[in-house]
């Protein structure tokens, strides 16, 4: 943005301005390893490398990514895009392709040696299973919707997804239980869980859950950049860079310990 | 005469015991041209309006007779002021001291209007300035429902959960106190009560997760006193010794942890949005509780308390005397933070105490409010999730089919989330033994399957398409007649839900409006259509009346849609997407073609 600045006041610029203009960002402040204030997060990284690509400044508008969230950014014409939504997701964007495929993961203590990998394992239905819940909208967690069909409900613990906002890493506490023992094993989103699992204070075993043709409901996620409804060319844009960088964009996910998959997945 | 008298109550109110209050003013209970044996459980607003429903039994009945059947068609505009913010004006202004006193929706501003001069010119304005964010986590809109006047103040309650006093001369902050944290999801939108030195207020934000609660907070200083949760061990949901609930399922050793599955109560909802009534001969406190938290009901077996939980509790101690669950395992999201109005009369051959629950289930409950005991519980609206109440547990006969699942197609389900109604209150009028009831006719089809995303994780969302329910039309006014338990008479709305509080009145007069924006005087006993005349948008506020220092009665509503389901005549939020905003936009087509979002204040007399 400074520079942007210095540029508009040597030039006296309207020319400059409109040739050069911000991609606008919704983004949450506080909400690691996705984004966050310091932009610090992977899709603060990927905002800045497409924008760079686009000849264009990043430009935030800072919002906790819950309730309203997309209707009152993206959908209010606040921004431009939203770095990371499923592609597969129709309400108030449009996908850009995939950049990357993740899944749901069991996080569990390496000295457990647990070695958990699949939802029919029985020792499900005595493990203390910690899920992210999302209040009493009407929503699901997929891997606790995945449980409770397997008739595994009692053992659930659950944690808030929004956390709370006063904390650092609000989505942590589920990753943190594992870490100190307050659950025995953890069902999380892989990114999240991939993420604070690399900094976790005792070693933690992160593992895929099989890919199981018989379930009905997805553990596996296609995640897109999402772009405001009414332009299609910045999309196509975003595609073009996004194949462009698509090794850069893979070092920047490995480098944030997400894990991906090439199991089939919900778009 | 009438502030006199006023004061007079007040001063009985806090320095007398509560039977001699009871026996002192015992005749201004009955209202003239009462019928036999109705009493009110305390004064009617007679003049001013100082309390949220104007009394503390929630009658919403005025009275005032100068406007009446036989000249209600004089009525013109003679005052009107805009807010500047058009959101949802929900709730009602007050009206004390010959000042008019209107909260905005968020920012939550506070304006005086002088009644006194023509046009109402304004007196004062106070910005309490909350916090922003809370515009992010506020689930429906960012609405707010009124203040209540006592001891020299305002109290209101800003959207960032906090309860304001502040000075009604001056407009001058008095106390602010934080009562829930917007960071862990909790708002605030309801009107707080007062009673006797202390005041009353709750948390909303179920949608986020929350432990709703009641708290209590000192009228003089703002000090929090108690908190009343409504989840978790007995000693945090203020259940001790004195509680003795009427139905075996209600009674046990910390419901509010072992009817959920473990830690979940946590953020186990219950939020506290609605309404608080009080009884002062009883000294009890009633108010609703909100949805369970997690809507996934297979995740929650159980019947979660104290969720959709009608409460009697103590003012001074918060102490609970009994709790009534209304809807055990809740699978439909019917909220029970409904009014309870309070009203003595004759029920089955002799005089009851009764509390009347017009619930979000469709189901009118008629309640003895000393035991807690359900008299009567019949659908006021078109219902199928249960067919009966048993009277003899208190449980509901549900309809299997009917109750949703995750992954699971349920198909027809009346009424749709939103309910037989909202919080949107009722009135009675102890001329006609009616309760006039403000309702919806919505049902909905529930599926979960579509993809959603939050804080930066895939998840599902339940699709939940709501439609108008079976005999074409979507809102009605009810008549009920409280003692037969049955409807009298209905003014139906073909398009829209109604969504506007309702007021009765000594001329024989009930008042409400509609989302299209009529606002409506019909007839107390016939529900004939007398007068109406169109606001500049919808209506989603509660009408009251008072007298002006000329003598005459005044009558007055807000004009500014919004709320859960008028936000759908927002621009950002299309009726082309049945899943938007809960699912409420299948019900709410016309909502565009008809009005827009406003911000004004309409004042009537003649």
């Amino acid at each position: 943005m400074c520079s942007v600045i210095k540029l508009w006041l040597l030039t006296g610029g309207a020319l400059l301005f409109a040739a050069n203009p911000a991609l606008r960002v919704c983004a949450d402040p506080n909400n690691l390893p996705f984004s966050d204030r310091q932009e610090q997060g992977f899709e603060n990284r990927l905002a800045t490398l497409m924008a760079s690509d686009l000849g264009m400044s990043v430009e935030y508008t800072w919002f906790p990514q819950r309730g309203s969230f997309f209707r009152k950014t993206v959908g209010a014409g606040q921004c431009d895009v939203v770095m990371g939504v499923p592609a597969g997701m129709k309400a108030g964007v449009i996908a850009t392709e995939p950049y990357y495929r993740s899944t749901y993961v069991f996080v569990t203590r390496q000295d457990r040696n647990l070695g958990l990998h699949s939802l029919n394992d029985a020792r499900l239905r005595k493990l203390s299973i910690g899920v992210q819940v999302l209040g009493d909208s009407d929503r699901s967690s997929p891997p606790a919707q995945a449980l409770i069909e397997r008739g595994i409900v009692r053992n659930l613990v659950a944690f808030n997804i929004f956390g709370n906002l006063n904390e650092a890493d609000p989505a942590a506490d589920l990753i943190h239980a594992v870490e100190n023992g307050q659950v025995d094993v953890a069902v999380a989103w892989g990114p999240m869980a991939g993420y604070f699992a690399k900094s976790a204070k005792v070693p933690l075993e992160v593992t895929a859950i099989d890919y199981d043709s018989s379930q009905a409901v997805p553990l596996v996620f296609d995640i897109a950049i999402g772009v405001r409804k009414a332009d299609l060319k910045l999309r196509d844009q975003l595609n073009g860079e996004l194949g462009r960088r698509k090794a850069e964009i893979d070092i920047l996910l490995k480098n944030y310990g997400i894990p991906r998959t090439s199991d089939p997945g919900e778009r | 005469m009438i502030g006199m008298n006023r004061g007079w109550m007040v001063a009985a109110l806090a320095f007398c015991g509560c039977m001699m209050y009871a026996q002192k003013t015992t005749a201004s209970l009955t209202v003239p041209g009462a019928l036999p044996n109705i009493q009110m459980v305390s004064p009617a607003a007679n003049g001013e309006w100082t309390m949220p429903a104007g009394d503390y039994g929630n009658t919403r009945y005025s009275p005032l007779d100068k406007i009446n059947t036989q000249n209600v068609q004089n009525l013109r505009v003679v005052a009107n002021a805009s807010t500047g913010i058009p959101h949802g004006h929900e709730g009602q202004p007050l009206v004390v001291n010959n000042t008019l006193y209107i909260v905005t929706p968020f920012p939550n501003n506070l304006i005086a209007l002088d009644i006194t001069k023509p046009g109402f010119p304004q007196k004062w304005i106070f910005h309490p300035n909350p916090d922003n964010r809370a515009v992010g986590i506020a689930c429906c809109d960012v609405v707010n429902r009124g203040a209540s006047f006592a001891d020299g103040k305002i109290i209101f309650n800003t959207l960032d959960a906090q309860t304001f006093a502040v000075d009604a001369n001056t407009g001058k902050k008095i106390w602010a106190t934080a009562v829930g944290d917007i960071k862990v999801g909790e708002t605030t939108t309801m009107a707080p009560i007062v009673v006797k030195n202390m005041v009353y207020t709750g948390i909303s934000g179920g949608e986020l997760g929350i432990r709703g609660r009641l708290v209590a907070l000192d009228l003089k200083s703002g000090r929090i006193a108690w908190k009343a949760y409504s989840t978790g061990p007995d000693s945090e949901v203020l259940i001790g010794p004195d509680f003795k609930p009427f139905y075996a399922k209600d009674r046990g050793k910390d419901l509010g942890v072992s009817t959920w599955t473990p830690g979940q109560w946590k953020m186990g909802g219950g939020s506290v949005w609605g309404w608080v009534s009080y009884d002062p001969e009883l000294n009890l406190l009633y108010y609703g509780t909100g949805n369970p938290g997690v809507w996934n009901a297979d995740m929650r077996p159980g019947s979660n308390k104290w969720s959709i939980t009608i409460w009697a509790r103590d003012p001074a101690t918060g102490a609970a005397r009994w709790a009534y669950q209304v809807v055990d395992h809740d699978a439909w999201d019917y909220d029970e933070i409904m009014e309870n109005i309070l009203i003595d009369m004759p029920w089955q051959g002799r005089m009851r105490k009764l509390l009347l629950h017009p619930g979000r289930t469709g189901f009118m409950f008629v309640m003895d409010r000393e035991t807690g005991e359900v008299l009567s519980a019949e659908k006021f609206g078109p219902v199928n999730w249960a067919s009966s109440y048993n009277l003899k547990t208190g449980e509901a006969n549900v309809d299997l089919s009917k109750r949703t699942h995750f992954g699971q197609y349920a198909q027809h389900i009346c009424p749709s989330s939103t309910g037989g109604k909202d919080f949107i209150p009722s009135a009675f009028s102890p001329r006609t033994g009616i309760l006039y009831i403000p309702a919806h006719n919505t049902c909905m089809d529930y599926e979960g399957t579509a993809v959603n995303y939050i804080a930066g994780t895939p998840y599902l969302g339940a699709s939940v398409r709501m439609y108008p329910g079976p005999g074409g039309y979507q809102g009605e006014l009810v008549a009920w007649d409280v003692a037969n338990a049955k409807r009298l008479w209905s003014v139906k709305d073909a398009d829209l839900p109604v969504y506007s509080g309702v007021l009765a009145t000594g001329g024989d007069l009930v008042f409400y409006g509609t989302m299209e924006g009529w606002f409506r005087a019909v007839d107390a006993h016939t529900g004939k259509v007398l007068w109406e005349f169109k606001t500049a948008s919808g209506i989603v506020g509660d009408p009251i009346t008072f007298s002006g220092p000329d003598g005459k009665q005044y009558v007055a509503i807000y004009s500014g849609v919004g709320g859960w389901m008028g936000a759908v005549a927002f621009p950002d939020v299309s009726t082309s997407d049945p899943y938007a905003a809960l699912g409420v936009p299948g019900t709410m087509k016309k909502i565009k073609d008809v009005t827009q979002p406003g911000d004004l204040l309409y004042v009537f007399s003649y």
